[in-house]
């Protein structure tokens, strides 16, 4: 469409586009050598990123695929990533804009795509209709093992279908290691160089996308959509088109056997955004869903404390600066300031507020409790005074059913699609056999389960957790009031609590340890790791990470006197 | 706990497996079912290197889950046991062995049958030798299925006697014959192996004296019982025995039989015969050893309330008192035992119970408390006195007869 070019041979400017990509004039049908460049934003499936210089591509195998490169796989499985999340109701700019202008940007500087092939890294292809020579005799060319163990191995994809006892059998006719081009090619780059791809990556990038446009959705969120099935990630290679074919090598690039780590997420995220120069991201201002106050409000509501409590949320948040727009803002590269973890961040501002307000010492918040008990006793207002107690014993209830549902899903996971993988032609039809025999089984075996079949996935669900106002069961508390705990001072309501002691008194250097603090259950009372819990299986992470900015947000909070060289194990007095 | 957040393939399908556990612990098959629907894919996985793979797995969870669950068939669970035998060559045999046992469980006998047979006749390269226990076991359980046809058809034959259709007979009787033959066979085969086979020994030893082969009757018993390389068996010692007995064999080797049976379980049942057979010898030393074997027996907590027992050893007891010789023999069986019988067996509370329940029991029992303890012991002096109280004669005749030997228990105890 942009080509304006005449035509060499007619001298009319009336281009069409062939199935290899390259222009061809419509009046003569005259084929040229140049090849449409990747201009504008829209991604059209299975879109051969080329570049000028390339030489002929071969257009079908054997087996009717064709060529396909790596990173033409990663750019599918984003565009479903980004599909999906169009249909949860992220704006569309996000699919159509942000990240394929990201995935472009990557794609030149990791010098996969949009430049000029670096001299001598020629493309030792190793795909399905090529005829290796000796391979005995190439030292160069590294043997399956090593490449099997370079890249990070998570499952024991390598094992599958004796894999490893077949390379011993190479034969010359059958040097089937990747369905790809370069797949062997991928998993030898020296991965520190060029940050290579990996399936966890591509939620960096949807993560990076979604925090650039400053989208409602925390990383926590996402990664539990991942994980209930709604945003393709396991087994997306189920959607690659019949030509793309995937074998070998591809499998241990895109088959996961895992479920994504939000620190791994998380870090990549940054790495990624230093790595392709991005400016400082859009500002992250208190009306955005990603600023502390607004999550706090949600993260309240969800875990079923009073309103009012939002209010003591807020004032943490502005003492300690947490509310700033630089300080919540990403400047990728800036390793002097801390990355925020924004749903984390806000689920350790409530802890902290819990903990002004009840010391969740495991033995205050009870007696508190019981005082406004005795106050609501005499309470003549519309809202009841909140008891912790009472708010406990709800929470914990409704916390261990859904902890119980939880952990069964665990246990149930299926990690197979109905699209079989298998390394080489060779073990193909043992492949396809056993495919056969577990459906099978998954029949014969369902059916003895009873009415208790499978569950639909569950629909996408922001919260997890739901309180209604209308159940005369006492059980939602959002209406609840904090005069029972609060006393007032100089006209000012105070907390009752005069006490509040620090998670720690010394914080790790996170950069040598990896964390701030090292959480461990049985050193802190048990009020406070309820708190944790909820959040933890609120955010589906483990409690050490709420317990790590818990610790930080103390240390801001208490500066001044911790300053003072307090010595350990000395409660502060507010 | 703290609950992970992380999960890989490896982990959930370890935790899968342990809900499948505890829900077949509690008998919850329809649950189990449930979550080994999940399990079972992990057969597209190589486990390798594990001791145990999925795939035995699902055979053994899947055996158990389809044979008590209410709605599963024995068709359901014959179509899953033959995709079963597909998974895993190494283990062809043991699930063919399993199945069958599974069909003997349900009653089908020629089903059974069949695939034992079929399995009989598999060969599969190195495997076949590999799997050469197991092999050995299937042709054992196919003499078994044999010599039951033939036991079936031998009793036909027995209810008809001589009957007038000679002809039906006739097959019937060939039939017989040709089980016989096949029966035999295996059975030598499996027996020879070091090992338990109670059954088979039986089975064989019934079919060598059906067909008059009685010196290998005995020398398979001889074998069975005797050889170092086998595990001490005492059911091997009561076939030896009781085929001695059968053969209408002396006394002496009937007693021999018994010897080692008497060492490895002195409380059995057979004890009693055993001492009654040695109590009759000629032959002091046997009749100090018959002594020691009832004592032995009457140890045991089992035997408490036998009177047979009782009386065996009130006999013996008796006997050497009016003798006046040998009373150190009883000396030196109390010795060990006056400090635990006397509340084991004597108290005053046994006293009154065996009085209700079994008025020999008690008189047996009174006799022998009387001998080892004296008449003034609480277990005497009860059912002594219940028994005259009863004008019951022979309660007045051991009165009578304690009274006259009442000293010996003072040189008994010493």
């Amino acid at each position: 469409r942009d080509f304006n070019e005449r035509c060499a041979q007619c001298s009319e400017v009336n281009w069409g586009l062939t199935d290899g990509g390259r222009f061809y004039c419509r009046s003569c049908h005259n084929v040229t050598e140049r090849t449409r460049e990747v201009v504008n934003t829209d991604f059209i499936t299975n879109s051969r990123v080329q570049t000028i210089s390339k030489g002929v591509r071969k257009q079908e195998n054997n087996d009717g695929g064709s060529e396909w490169y790596v990173c033409e796989g990663f750019q599918l499985v984003l565009k479903k990533q980004a599909e999906a999340l169009e249909a949860l109701g992220i704006c569309p700019q996000m699919k159509d804009e942000i990240l394929c202008n990201f995935w472009r940007c990557y794609l030149q500087k990791s010098k996969q795509a949009y430049c000029n092939r670096p001299a001598g890294e020629t493309v030792k292809a190793l795909s399905v209709c090529e005829s290796s020579t000796d391979v005995d005799s190439d030292p160069e060319r590294p043997s399956l093992l090593h490449l099997l163990s370079l890249s990070e191995s998570e499952g024991d994809l390598q094992t599958d279908c004796s894999f490893v006892s077949s390379t011993s059998k190479v034969s010359e006719s059958t040097s089937v290691y990747s369905g790809s081009v370069d797949g062997s090619l991928y998993l030898m780059k020296n991965q520190k160089e060029k940050l290579r791809m990996t399936m966890p990556m591509t939620l960096s990038f949807c993560y990076m996308a979604l925090l650039w446009l400053r989208e409602p959705i925390t990383l926590s969120e996402l990664l539990r959509f991942v994980v209930e099935g709604h945003i393709p990630y396991l087994n997306v290679f189920q959607h690659f088109p019949e030509k793309m074919k995937l074998c070998g090598l591809d499998l241990k690039i895109f088959c996961v056997e895992s479920w994504p780590v939000y620190e791994e997420v998380f870090n990549k995220m940054h790495e990624l955004a230093a790595f392709l120069d991005l400016p400082r991201f859009p500002d992250i201002t208190d009306s955005c869903f990603l600023h502390p106050d607004m999550l706090c409000m949600k993260y309240l509501m969800e875990a079923n404390l009073p309103d009012e409590l939002h209010n003591w949320t807020c004032r943490v948040v502005k003492k300690i600066g947490i509310g700033e727009v630089d300080f919540l803002t990403l400047m990728p590269g800036n390793k002097s300031t801390r990355k925020v973890k924004y749903d984390v961040l806000a689920a350790a501002v409530i802890v902290v507020v819990l903990k002004l307000l009840f010391l969740l010492d495991d033995h205050y918040e009870w007696l508190l409790s019981d005082s406004a008990e005795e106050r609501n006793k005499n309470n003549t207002e519309a809202r009841p005074y909140f008891e912790f107690k009472k708010w406990y014993e709800v929470v914990r209830h409704c916390l261990d059913v859904e902890q119980k549902k939880l952990d069964e899903e665990r246990a149930k996971y299926l990690w197979r699609c109905e699209k079989p993988l298998f390394y080489s032609v060779k073990n193909k039809s043992k492949v396809l056999k056993r495919r056969q025999m577990v459906v099978n089984l998954q029949n014969q075996f369902g059916k003895l389960s009873g009415s208790a079949r499978r569950a639909e996935k569950p629909n996408p669900s922001s919260f997890q957790l739901s309180w209604s106002e209308e159940n005369t069961d006492g059980s939602c508390f959002h209406g609840h009031s904090l005069k029972g705990i609060l006393q007032e001072k100089c006209g000012l309501l105070t907390a009752m609590n005069p006490d509040y002691w620090l998670c720690t008194v010394k914080l790790c250097n996170e950069k040598l340890c990896g964390h701030l603090a090292h959480y461990r259950e049985v050193d802190f009372p048990q009020s406070y790791h309820f708190v944790l819990r909820l959040f933890s299986f609120l955010l589906r992470i483990q409690p050490s990470y709420i317990h790590d900015e818990v610790c930080m947000i103390e240390h801001k909070l208490f500066n001044k006197k911790l300053c003072k060289k307090l010595k350990y194990n000395t409660v502060l007095r507010k | 706990s703290s609950h992970e957040h992380k999960l890989n393939f490896k982990k959930s399908k370890e935790v899968c497996l342990s809900y499948i556990q505890d829900a077949m612990l509690q008998k919850q098959w329809q649950r189990a079912a449930e979550f080994l629907t999940c399990y079972v894919e992990s057969l597209e996985k190589d486990y390798s290197r594990e001791h145990i793979g999925p795939s035995e797995m699902i055979w053994r969870i899947g055996s158990e889950i389809l044979w008590h669950h209410s709605h599963s068939s024995m068709k359901e669970f014959n179509c899953f046991i033959e995709q079963m035998k597909t998974l895993g060559v190494k283990r062809y045999l043991k699930v063919c062995l399993e199945h069958v046992f599974h069909l003997l469980c349900n009653g089908q006998i020629d089903e059974a049958y069949q695939n034992l047979s079929l399995a009989e006749s598999w060969r599969f390269g190195e495997q076949t030798a590999i799997q050469d226990k197991e092999m050995k076991l299937i042709q054992a359980y196919r003499g078994l299925l044999d010599y039951y046809s033939w036991s079936k058809q031998k009793n036909i034959l027995l209810e008809h006697g001589k009957c007038v259709d000679g002809f039906a007979d006739l097959s019937v009787e060939q039939e017989m014959h040709s089980c016989f033959r096949k029966a035999a066979v295996n059975l030598k085969e499996i027996i020879k192996i070091p090992g338990v086979w109670d059954l088979f020994v039986k089975c064989y030893v019934d079919l060598l004296e059906f067909y008059g082969d009685h010196n290998e009757a005995h020398q398979v018993l001889n074998e069975y019982a005797y050889n170092s390389k086998f595990p001490a068996n005492p059911n091997a010692h009561v076939y030896l025995y009781q085929f001695l007995k059968r053969q209408g064999e002396s006394k002496k080797s009937l007693i021999s039989a018994l010897k080692i049976l008497h060492d490895i379980v002195p409380s059995h049942e057979l004890m009693i015969d055993f001492s009654t057979m040695l109590q009759k010898s000629k032959k002091r030393k046997k009749r100090r050893l018959g002594l020691e074997v009832i004592f032995a027996a009457l140890d045991y907590a089992g035997w408490k309330e036998n009177v047979k027992a009782w009386s065996c050893l009130a006999r013996q007891v008796k006997q050497i008192v009016i003798s006046e010789k040998h009373l150190d023999w009883i000396k030196q069986e109390w010795d060990s035992r006056k400090d635990w019988w006397p509340a084991f067996h004597f108290s005053r509370y046994l006293a009154k119970r065996n009085w209700q329940e079994n008025k020999s029991l008690s008189y047996e029992k009174a006799l022998v408390a009387g001998i080892l303890l004296g008449k003034d012991c609480k277990y005497f002096r009860y059912v002594s006195h219940q028994g005259c109280k009863a004008q019951v004669k022979r309660f007045r005749m051991l009165k009578k007869f304690m009274n006259r030997h009442n000293p010996v228990h003072l040189r008994i105890s010493g």
